[in-house]
């Protein structure tokens, strides 16, 4: 394999994974849309849909898996592979900047506004100083500090980056101990950043009565912070599917997009805490 | 090229439309209402004159074509030429409507400054937009009043009948209309308490969203005494079609002893002065469902409640306006069982002005309820949000 | 949803045509043609269309007369929203994938999309949105009734059906991404050699930009959704002054997503007409490049346009200006595209067959609404006139005789290249004057209405606007009947067994007319085709 072929095109055979897919979201919006509105019902198609979505997942993936290691996958698939990747985590670099954006909007314009002059008239005690829960009743609470677990957590991140990179290198040297080495760090890395993330998130529920609830400042940083800890436990459990396929003896120093895709993906995760670091814990 | 021409030159060419059309009927309008503010002059001309540029460059672009199409067809033995690329014509046409849009762009700048500068107003007016009425707020005079549609229900409802005959002024008119001076800069702080909702009278060249928790503020001056009629232009629910604007512009003298009537009658009335810069509280708070709550923390939340929901028809004493709004100082069921108020509140007396507070989240209404029952001479204990939550099913 | 999910491509292809394809529903449902695939999606699109049409109907019947005759305000606000959520998400994008999927890999020399599974599953996922947006009439409440702008605080009053409407979202934006991902990759990635981006059909070129957009907006609707549904249930306050949140920064991040949007649906439409003037008047597409340079402006300039629709909500004057400016620019490129196109047709040698005549119905039409468009623009005019029908009138003539008409125009055209037979010609002459006739009857007097002041989303009207609605409903139903004309033209198509030639057009010269014959095989290019 490798080259372009000459002369003749393959075709994809027809697949129930798709359908099945389908089926698993409309379970689920069916059941989140029950159990949101008050009824415990919900639980029932919505639990089915996450199965039959793990299902699918499976046997999906597993069916690409295996067509990879059969050898189908030439040149130009893998580039596909690239530009779909790389699409993708444009569209997720969108998906944060929407909340980004209501972080800013917030900041820059809609508190300062609750503050101004006219807005007296409505609010008439309000000062606007972030971090603020807006002028409502606000609860007493207090931000997280930056220089704690959060500059820990960046520290633990910035050495996943290396430690991926340096699987990746060991892999294209054929080092395959380097490898699963490389790999292993990066995962238990993530997990444990994932560890703390939940720890910051009991204390400050507990401590710094810092919640969900807690006017825009809560909404922003638990939206943030959420949405990225949701994306690192994504990729930690595909970092963890790349670490079993290389002790499997899957991949070869020419041939690993899908450890290329993971490690990009972990890239991704990366810089988008750096800009949480910066903008939600720092200034 | 400056686009503003007299007006004297726009006004025969609506007239020329409407005719075009074949229309003599005054009903089938084709053109902005005449304008009743600087502002809307403004506009009035814009929309003219760029209409006119636009019909202009429409002619020419679709005289070539349909020249083109008439010319160049097969059936007339044209044959096909095969040049496709002009680098100097692309330039052309793009150079051309480029400098055509700053001419319009160059006149247009100048209205949005001159309607975004609010300084110096000679009177202001907080407009308040609830579902589905208007309130209006005169801050210096201390006059404040509520605005709703009258037109009858039997006008409108015609599902199972033919409705009544309707009024000339059907869906635009209001039971107190806003009245202003002729020719003094009206200053608009405009906000709303529930939802979106859009003061919008076209011939004072005003259209501005209520945001609820947000005061926007905007101007106008009527250039001539008369009536001026708007509607509610964003969608805030069932009743969107039906919270019409009045305006009603009067010489200063006339707008002066109408202030003095509106006082007066305030007075005798016996309500409480209205003071200036009443708060209201205009927006949903937080609702956090997991929150444990204690009386005084929903009692607080709740009276802000009340002022914005409650008030206008229970007073803020609680006296109400009997008998058309019951009193809830000492009410039997204020002090009843909660569930029975929640329960009325939740969904409303059904034939009386006691309208479904649904709307209200868990928390709001646990909050209000206990305010009412906790407040004057009531003490009736709390209503939690896990109470209204059970109701709601 | 990793893209890595589906794939293909093999090194000994011939033997894999042993794979028994199923036939009747399980061909359907597990196909992974893009022709099966395309196909799909344009009847699907063609059922939403109907189903939003009905939508559409029963409001004009509403609006017929003053006075609440047949449904009452909070059902008439529904079927308002449902109508436009259906139109824009069921019918006219979905139609747009349908043409991309039978098209592009056709026009570029590819053999398939570049990942046909996950092709598929981008269809199957508009299946179970569209059932959650219809079936949000018939739960307690009613339908969504905030317009299909999703405005909170309304929204966060209203019942579950918002909720379903933003999972539906959630679903289509799922479905749009993998779609692009796949149209962008498969362009860029399996041309035929030869085949360079500056020799690609234009239709190529728009879907490329269009893809381009899709995957930047989509997710950001997405998270504004995802917002509104932590508002209504998780006591977050992005949207509630009262915690510090702003409803105004709902419409920035929806309309940041709503402005592309609408970009979304005419740039393919630019791509259809650019196939079809050059082929009748039997002369090159004039301004290649430039069209293609356009389209990119085009697209560019839509992110930051946005604020247009937001001029009424109290921006400061230095916001109102930008956005004013900003949007008075897209006529600039879109001018290039109607001279182009004109351009085109001069000194041609030119027939009129249906899909010419709806090529020639888009131009004007379009450029009604381009022009009501820049009127809106200029922002103390878009005071008077914002959310009235001017507004309502704007958008129809771009979208209905815009985005539709090109819909129609393509349809007619590539009917023969899709079903191996001939439409009738006639027929297909009826419903395009039928529609133009129908459509202008409903539309063109709305901008009256709106100049005259009559707020949109009323169920009921006051009596000056009375005789404009008359005839606004009037030409709606006319309008609305004239598309079961194109029902039957296109099942009688199929059906009449009337073989066209392989090169029905004679000046259309794309690979799909060179290089296949009608109708193109299941598969088309089993070995790569010769570009010059
Ligand atoms: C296919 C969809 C589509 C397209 C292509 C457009 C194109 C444009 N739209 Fe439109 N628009 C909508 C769909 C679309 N719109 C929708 C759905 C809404 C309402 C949403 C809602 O509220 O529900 C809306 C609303 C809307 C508004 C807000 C109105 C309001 O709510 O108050 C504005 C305001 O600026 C606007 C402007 C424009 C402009 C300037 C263009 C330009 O792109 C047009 C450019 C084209 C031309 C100008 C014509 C051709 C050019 C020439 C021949 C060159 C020479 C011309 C000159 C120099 C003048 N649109
Ligand atoms: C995207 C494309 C699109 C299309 C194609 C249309 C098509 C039509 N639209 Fe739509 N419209 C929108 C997008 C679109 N609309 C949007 C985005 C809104 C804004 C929503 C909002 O305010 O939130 C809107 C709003 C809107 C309004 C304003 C409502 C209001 O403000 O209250 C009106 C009123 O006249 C209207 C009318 C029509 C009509 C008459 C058609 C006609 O073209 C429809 C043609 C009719 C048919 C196609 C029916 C065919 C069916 C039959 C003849 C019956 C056969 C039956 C069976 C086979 C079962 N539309
Ligand atoms: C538009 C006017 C209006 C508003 C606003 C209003 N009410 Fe009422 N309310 C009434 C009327 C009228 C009645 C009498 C109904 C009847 O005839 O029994 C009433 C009755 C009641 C009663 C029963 C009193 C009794 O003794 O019978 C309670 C309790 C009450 N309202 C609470 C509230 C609360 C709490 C709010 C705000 C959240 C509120 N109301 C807002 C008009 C209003
Ligand atoms: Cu108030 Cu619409
Ligand atoms: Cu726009």
């Amino acid at each position: 394999m490798g080259n372009a072929q000459p002369g003749g095109y393959y075709y994809a055979p027809p697949s129930h994974w798709p359908i099945v897919g389908s089926a698993a979201l409309l379970l689920m919006a069916i059941g989140g849309v029950l159990l949101m509105n008050g009824y415990g019902s919900g639980w029932l198609p919505f639990g089915l849909g996450i199965a039959v979505l793990v299902y699918m997942l499976f046997g999906w993936f597993g069916a690409v898996i295996r067509e990879s290691q059969g050898g189908l996958f030439n040149q130009q698939v893998d580039m596909s592979f690239r530009w779909s990747m790389g699409w993708f985590i444009f569209s997720e670099v969108m998906f944060f900047a929407a909340f980004f954006g209501a972080l800013f909007y917030a900041r820059v314009y809609s508190l300062p506004w609750l503050g101004d002059p006219e807005n007296k008239l409505l609010w008439p005690e309000f000062q606007a100083r972030w971090p603020s829960a807006g002028p409502y009743l606000p609860p007493q609470f207090s931000a997280m500090h930056a220089w704690g677990i959060p500059a820990l957590n960046t520290f633990l991140l910035l050495t996943s980056g290396v430690t991926v990179t340096y699987a990746h290198w060991a892999l294209r040297m054929g080092n395959r101990k380097g490898l699963v080495l490389g790999l292993l760090a990066t995962v238990l890395l993530g997990f444990t950043f994932l560890g703390f993330q939940v720890y910051e998130y009991v204390h400050a529920y507990g401590d710094l009565n810092l919640k969900l609830t807690t006017g825009v400042f809560g909404s922003t940083f638990y939206m943030l912070t959420g949405f990225h800890g949701f994306h690192v436990t994504l990729g930690a459990i595909m970092l963890t599917v790349i670490l079993f396929r290389s002790m499997a003896g899957h991949f070869t120093a020419e041939h690993h997009f899908a450890f290329e895709a993971v490690a990009w993906y972990w890239h991704f995760v990366d810089v988008v805490w750096l800009l949480l670091f910066v903008f939600v814990y720092w200034v | 090229m400056g686009l503003d021409m007299p007006r004297t030159f726009f006004r025969p060419a609506a007239a020329a439309a409407a005719l075009g059309a074949g229309l003599a009927h005054a009903a089938y309008d084709v053109d902005i209402l005449p304008p009743a503010s600087p502002i809307a002059q403004q506009i009035y001309d814009l929309h003219w004159a760029i209409l006119w540029v636009c019909v202009v460059i429409f002619v020419g672009v679709f005289g070539t074509m349909f020249y083109s199409v008439f010319k160049h067809r097969k059936s007339v033995g044209a044959k096909a030429a095969q040049f496709h690329e002009n680098t100097t014509v692309e330039l052309v046409w793009t150079v051309i409507p480029f400098v055509i849009l700053i001419g319009m762009a160059y006149p247009a700048t100048k209205t949005v400054l001159d309607m975004k500068n609010t300084s110096n107003p000679d009177i202001t007016i907080k407009v308040t937009a609830y579902q589905w009425a208007w309130e209006y707020d005169y801050l210096q005079d201390g006059v404040k009043f509520a605005s709703l549609l009258s037109t009858p229900r039997s006008q409108i409802e015609e599902w199972e009948k033919k409705g009544e005959k309707k009024n000339a002024d059907y869906l635009l008119e209001v039971d107190r209309p806003m009245v202003v001076p002729v020719g003094k800069r009206v200053r608009l702080l405009v906000t709303a308490n529930d939802v979106i909702h859009g003061w919008y009278v076209p011939q004072l060249g005003i259209n501005q969203y209520g945001i609820p928790g947000f005061v926007k503020d905007t101007w106008f001056t009527a250039d001539r005494p008369g009536v001026y009629r708007g509607q509610c232009s964003q969608i805030c629910g069932k009743e969107h079609g039906y919270m019409p604007i009045v305006v009603v512009a009067k010489p200063p003298e006339e707008y002066a002893a109408w202030v003095k009537e509106q006082q007066a009658k305030a007075a005798a009335s016996g309500a409480a002065p209205v003071q200036v810069a009443t708060v209201t509280h205009a927006v949903a708070m937080p609702d956090d469902p997991n929150k444990k709550w204690t009386l005084e923390e929903l009692r607080t939340a709740g009276a802000k409640l009340y002022q914005a929901n409650c008030a206008p028809c229970h007073q803020p004493t609680g006296k109400g306006m009997p008998p058309a709004f019951p009193a809830l100082d000492g009410s039997r069921v204020v002090n009843g069982p909660k569930a029975a108020q929640v329960a009325l509140v939740l969904r409303g007396k059904q034939g009386t002005a006691m309208a479904s507070f649904a709307q209200l989240s868990d928390s709001e209404l646990a909050a209000v309820i206990t305010y009412t029952r906790n407040a004057w001479g009531n003490k009736a204990g709390e209503v939690l949000p896990a109470d209204v939550k059970s109701a709601r099913q | 949803m990793s893209a890595a999910a589906p794939a293909h491509g093999h090194d000994h292809s011939h033997d894999e045509h042993a794979h028994a394809h199923p036939t009747g529903l399980k061909r359907w449902l597990f196909t992974t043609n893009h022709k099966d695939i395309g196909t799909l999606y344009l009847w699907f699109s063609f059922v939403m269309f109907l189903t939003g049409g009905v939508m559409a109907l029963l409001i004009r019947a509403e609006l017929f007369q003053p006075g609440l005759q047949f449904v009452n305000p909070e059902f008439f606000n529904s079927l308002t929203t449902v109508h436009g959520l259906v139109m824009v998400f069921g019918a006219i994008m979905p139609a747009w994938v349908g043409f991309a999927n039978w098209l592009i890999p056709m026009q570029i020399g590819a053999p398939d999309m570049a990942f046909p599974r996950m092709n598929n599953w981008s269809f199957w996922l508009v299946v179970p949105a569209a059932i959650l947006l219809v079936a949000s009439f018939f739960v307690p409440g009613g339908a969504a009734a905030s317009g299909w702008t999703l405005y909170p605080p309304l929204i966060i009053q209203q019942g579950m059906s918002i909720d379903m409407t933003i999972l539906a979202v959630h679903i289509l934006g799922a479905s749009s991404i993998m779609g692009s991902i796949n149209i962008i990759t498969t362009i860029l990635n399996l041309r035929a050699p030869g085949m360079t981006l500056m020799k690609m059909p234009l239709f190529a070129w728009t879907w490329l930009i269009t893809a381009y957009l899709l995957i930047a907006v989509m997710p950001v609707l997405a998270g504004a959704v995802t917002m509104l549904l932590t508002d209504r249930h998780f006591g977050t306050s992005f949207f509630n002054a009262a915690g510090g949140g702003d409803p105004t920064m709902f419409m920035h991040i929806f309309w940041f997503f709503g402005h592309p949007e609408v970009y979304i649906m005419i740039l393919p439409a630019f791509g259809v007409v650019s196939a079809i003037i050059p082929a009748f008047a039997r002369k090159p597409l004039f301004g290649y490049a430039s069209m293609v340079y356009a389209t990119a402006s085009i697209a560019i300039l839509s992110f930051i346009v946005w604020g247009h629709h937001m001029f009424t909500v109290g921006m400061p004057a230095a916001g109102n200006l930008f956005f004013m400016y900003a949007t008075m620019l897209i006529a600039v490129p879109t001018g290039v595209k109607i001279f182009n196109w004109i351009a085109t047709m001069w000194k041609g040698s030119m027939t009129f067959e249906t899909p010419m005549l709806f090529s020639i119905g888009f131009l004007c039409l379009f450029t009604i609404g381009g022009f009501s468009g820049l009127v809106l623009a200029i922002t103390p005019v878009d005071i008077t006139l914002h959310n009235t029908y001017y507004v309502v009138a704007h958008f129809h003539y771009v979208l209905v005789s815009g985005a539709l008409f090109a819909i129609f125009a393509g349809v007619y055209f590539w009917l023969p290249k899709w079903t191996g037979n001939m439409y009738h010609e006639g027929l297909g002459k009826l419903h395009f004057w039928l529609s133009v006739i129908g459509f202008n009857i409903a539309f063109f007097p709305q901008h009256f209405l709106g100049l005259a002041g009559m707020p949109r989303r009323i169920p009921d009207y006051a009596l000056q606007f009375a005789e404009w609605n008359l005839w606004s409903s009037v030409g709606a139903f006319l309008f609305g009947f004239s598309q079961l004309v194109f029902l039957y033209v296109v099942i009688e198509c199929i059906r009449s067994g009337r073989k066209c030639e392989d090169r029905p057009w004679e000046g259309a010269d794309s690979l799909e007319w060179t290089h296949l014959p009608c109708p193109a095989p299941y598969h088309t290019f089993e070995t790569v085709p010769e570009v010059k």
